[in-house]
């Protein structure tokens, strides 16, 4: 720096010229800089001057939007559109011949199952595993795709209006089924709930009160039956379950039987037309219906 | 010959004027073992070694070895062997791509690459036994460095004439002459090297169409990226580095003191007889005196820089180019041959008589080496020869563990993989042992029955999805055992795979 000659300390041990800072005693050499970390210092500044010739670098310039082009008129979003485009255009091979195959070939040609099966997976995964599981194991209220029962079907040509359309969602065709709230609504007394709640649970063996039974089997015909049908075995055109089976899509016990009659449950999916195409919606259809629950037309 | 100028002596030499003649007709060669541990400081730039050339039994032996192994690494790729249609046609091929490795009529999958590390073992013993029999045959004759080393000298004495004239050259002025002779061999050793390291990424893909595309700048950059490494190493340790690098870069100089003893057969300079040591004049008697006249040229000819004649050293690497120096002048000078030779520490004791005995081939070292390696070729060729053609893999669905139906059975799902290794197109059938009342179904064949066959192309798996259903009275426990057994339908040949049926019993 500019200390003056005379100032200068030099260190006895190692004759090397000190900093002039110490602290508790202990002074600092003041070594140069080794040749080879300068060397590789200045190529940095020499290849960051390179840089912003050719990539984009300089932001807030007037004229330039966003920052300077840079000779190599470099942009990382349109190498994602162009890989994107790209990786439509490899797909749309396969793509193509799913949506133009009749439902029924795809599960007896092994290729295009094969290529269903894996973009199937793979946008179950994206979409539908938040609400269905990973597995497509369910949760409460949303129903188990793996086993044999359905609400609106469960042939691959049902499996795919309902996710193309939905489930009680804005698009025109969608799935449509209203159950009212008997109980909050005041269609039916508290009483009347419970006794149809008791009748519902004696369908699959679950209860012990024979009276209230025959008294819920009244309110059933006159008020459920319309629905869930005359022997409480559903009907999948109103999306209304079969009473009579072991699965319960929001539990099966007495309290949670009261309270879905009590205030309906009328779950929802959305439509996913307006959001996947085609391909991807077959594909997810040949999925969930290969999970082991699915019904031949 | 030519005679030396007074200005080339080495240092040893200086203060008395060595002769010109070792004996009568063999010129006494004026040169100092430069890689000889007495002559090398720490701390030394290299000295260049100018290695002449000789003939004999081991040099001719030497380059025969040389030409073949060079033309099985260049030409081996491009050797074909017919497979199955799809398959590629080269007999020796590394295919990352399709996961395979080709070796003519063998085919390992990547699972099975315990064969690989199979041979890895036999190849280390055998260089074992190979060493403890004959030291560090290996290094002289096998070795890629000394191949290429070998072919490279011979390069250089092809443009620039032998250790004389190279010497010379390498100390004259720079004239068009000596540039010519020096761009010449620089261009011949670059172009070696760039055909050797082209070869090694042959071995990882079609050979004839990757040749074509890296000349036509189509290949990966891989192919590239590797044939210019190899180009780089080829050119710098067999035209720069040589011997530095078993001096100095390479391991089994230093392993190598663990397998040799005093009965291994090595190159032996037979001091008892060679000393003590001197020119030989005309008409001059023979008795009272060594048969080594000196003439150095054991060391002229070594390319490793020592002189044989200070017993063992590192640096060797038992190429015997000295034994074929000295034999062709033990002749000259009417003496027996072999005072250079393949001896053992043993064979000189016995013949100083401090000892009885001399090299047996058959002691305990060899005899435990030449076991392990039987019984390690024995376990690898009993698994090869018994290598399965299928492979049967059963992976239990675990998202959701179990999926209970409607009338209260339940199911659970499978993916099974069978692996055909045959090149043909194969039919399995698929049996299921398990509790009584199980069902099979198979996705994307509703009608597959109980047994379903399953279809696998040739060198392919298939991955095929298999649902069992047991009903509510089976289930008697947690989980159930399982068996998948997979019958090739043609040859019965059976592969097994024991698993679980999880029942939600208790959950």
């Amino acid at each position: 720096m500019s200390t003056p000659d005379n100032e200068r300390e030099i260190d006895a041990v190692s004759g090397v010229e000190t900093t002039g800072h110490e602290w508790d005693g202990i002074k600092e050499l003041n070594n140069p800089l080794p040749r080879w970390w300068l060397w590789i210092f200045y190529a940095c500044i020499i290849w960051a001057v390179i840089y912003m010739v050719f990539m984009p670098a300089i932001p807030g310039l007037p004229g330039a939007e966003g920052a300077t082009r840079g000779l190599r008129n470099h942009s990382e979003r349109v190498n994602v559109a162009r890989d994107m485009a790209a990786l439509e255009e490899a797909r749309s091979v396969y793509f193509s011949r799913l949506t133009e195959a009749d439902l029924s070939e795809i599960e007896s040609d092994p290729e295009l199952l094969t290529i269903a099966l894996a973009a199937g997976e793979s946008a179950f995964g994206d979409n539908c595993a938040t609400c269905h599981g990973a597995g497509a194991q369910g949760a409460r209220g949303y129903p188990n795709l793996n086993d044999d029962v359905w609400l609106w079907g469960g042939t691959l040509e049902e499996i795919r209006r309902t996710i193309r359309y939905g489930i009680r969602s804005e698009h025109m065709e969608t799935r449509m089924g209203d159950m009212p709230a008997f109980g909050r609504d005041e269609l039916l007394s508290r009483e009347e709930v419970n006794d149809v709640a008791e009748y519902v649970l004696s369908l699959s063996g679950h209860s012990e009160d024979a009276a209230a039974v025959d008294r819920g089997a009244e309110t059933f015909a006159a008020q459920c039956a319309v629905c869930h049908g005359d022997n409480a075995m559903g009907n999948r055109d109103l999306g209304a379950p079969n009473l009579t089976d072991t699965d319960w899509l929001y539990g099966g016990d007495r309290e949670t039987v009261r309270e879905t009659i009590w205030s309906a449950r009328n779950s929802t999916m959305p439509a996913w037309e307006s959001r996947l195409d085609d391909a991807v919606i077959t594909a997810l259809a040949v999925y969930v219906h290969s999970r082991g629950g699915g019904e031949e037309d | 010959m030519t005679t030396q100028s007074p200005a080339s002596r080495s240092p040893g030499a200086q203060g008395e004027p060595a002769p010109q003649e070792a004996a009568v007709g063999v010129h006494r060669i004026d040169v100092t073992p430069v890689n000889a541990a007495a002559n090398r400081k720490l701390y030394k730039a290299r000295e260049p070694i100018y290695p002449k050339l000789v003939h004999g039994p081991f040099r001719a032996f030497k380059w025969v070895f040389l030409a073949f192994s060079l033309l099985v690494y260049y030409g081996l790729p491009w050797v074909r062997w017919p497979r199955a249609v799809g398959e590629p046609d080269q007999a020796v091929l590394v295919d990352f791509e399709g996961r395979r490795f080709y070796f003519f009529f063998i085919e390992i999958w990547p699972q099975e690459v315990y064969y690989i590390t199979g041979l890895l073992i036999i190849a280390a013993l055998s260089l074992f036994l190979v060493t403890s029999l004959f030291g560090r045959v290996w290094c002289g004759y096998a070795c890629p460095q000394t191949i290429w080393t070998d072919l490279f000298i011979a390069v250089e004495r092809f443009f620039e004439g032998d250790r004389n004239q190279r010497m010379r050259l390498d100390k004259a002025k720079w004239s068009p002459n000596k540039l010519a002779r020096k761009l010449g061999k620089h261009i011949v050793w670059l172009l070696i090297a760039f055909a050797t390291g082209g070869a090694w990424i042959l071995y990882f893909h079609d050979a004839p169409s990757l040749a074509r595309d890296f000349f036509l700048g189509q290949a990966p950059a891989t192919a590239y990226i590797f044939a210019g490494i190899l180009t780089f190493t080829t050119y710098s340790l067999a035209g720069m580095m040589r011997e530095q690098v078993c001096t100095y870069m390479c391991p089994w100089p230093r392993i190598q003191g663990a397998m040799t003893d005093n009965e291994t057969l090595e190159v032996t300079y037979r001091a008892e007889r060679g000393e003590p040591r001197g020119p030989h004049r005309r008409g001059e008697s023979w008795d009272g005196r060594g048969d080594c006249i000196d003439c150095k040229q054991c060391v002229a000819a070594c390319p490793m820089g020592i002189d044989i004649r200070d017993g063992d050293q590192l640096e060797c690497i038992n190429c015997a180019l000295c034994i074929d120096a000295c034999d062709a002048i033990m002749v000259k000078i009417e003496r027996p041959k072999g005072l250079i030779a393949y001896d053992s520490r043993a064979n000189t004791q016995k013949r100083l008589g401090a000892a009885k005995r001399g090299t047996r081939i058959l002691r305990p070292r060899t005899i435990y080496y030449a076991v392990a390696l039987a019984l390690v070729s024995v376990v690898m060729l009993v698994a090869f020869s018994s290598r399965s053609t299928i492979d049967l893999n059963v992976l239990r669905d675990r998202n959701p563990n179990y999926v209970q139906l409607s009338d209260g059975s339940v199911r659970n799902g499978y993916t099974v993989k069978i692996i055909n290794k045959n090149n043909t197109e194969q039919t399995y059938r698929l049996t299921i042992d398990g509790p009584a009342g199980l069902s099979v179904s198979v996705v994307g064949a509703p009608d597959a029955g109980p047994e379903p066959e399953f279809t696998v192309g040739p060198d392919q798996v298939g991955r095929f999805r298999v649902y069992v259903t047991l009903p509510r009275e089976a289930l008697t426990a947690a989980s159930l055992p399982l068996t998948f057994t997979v019958s090739e339908t043609a040859t019965q040949t059976e592969a097994v795979n024991p698993t679980m049926f999880q029942t939600g019993v208790g959950q």
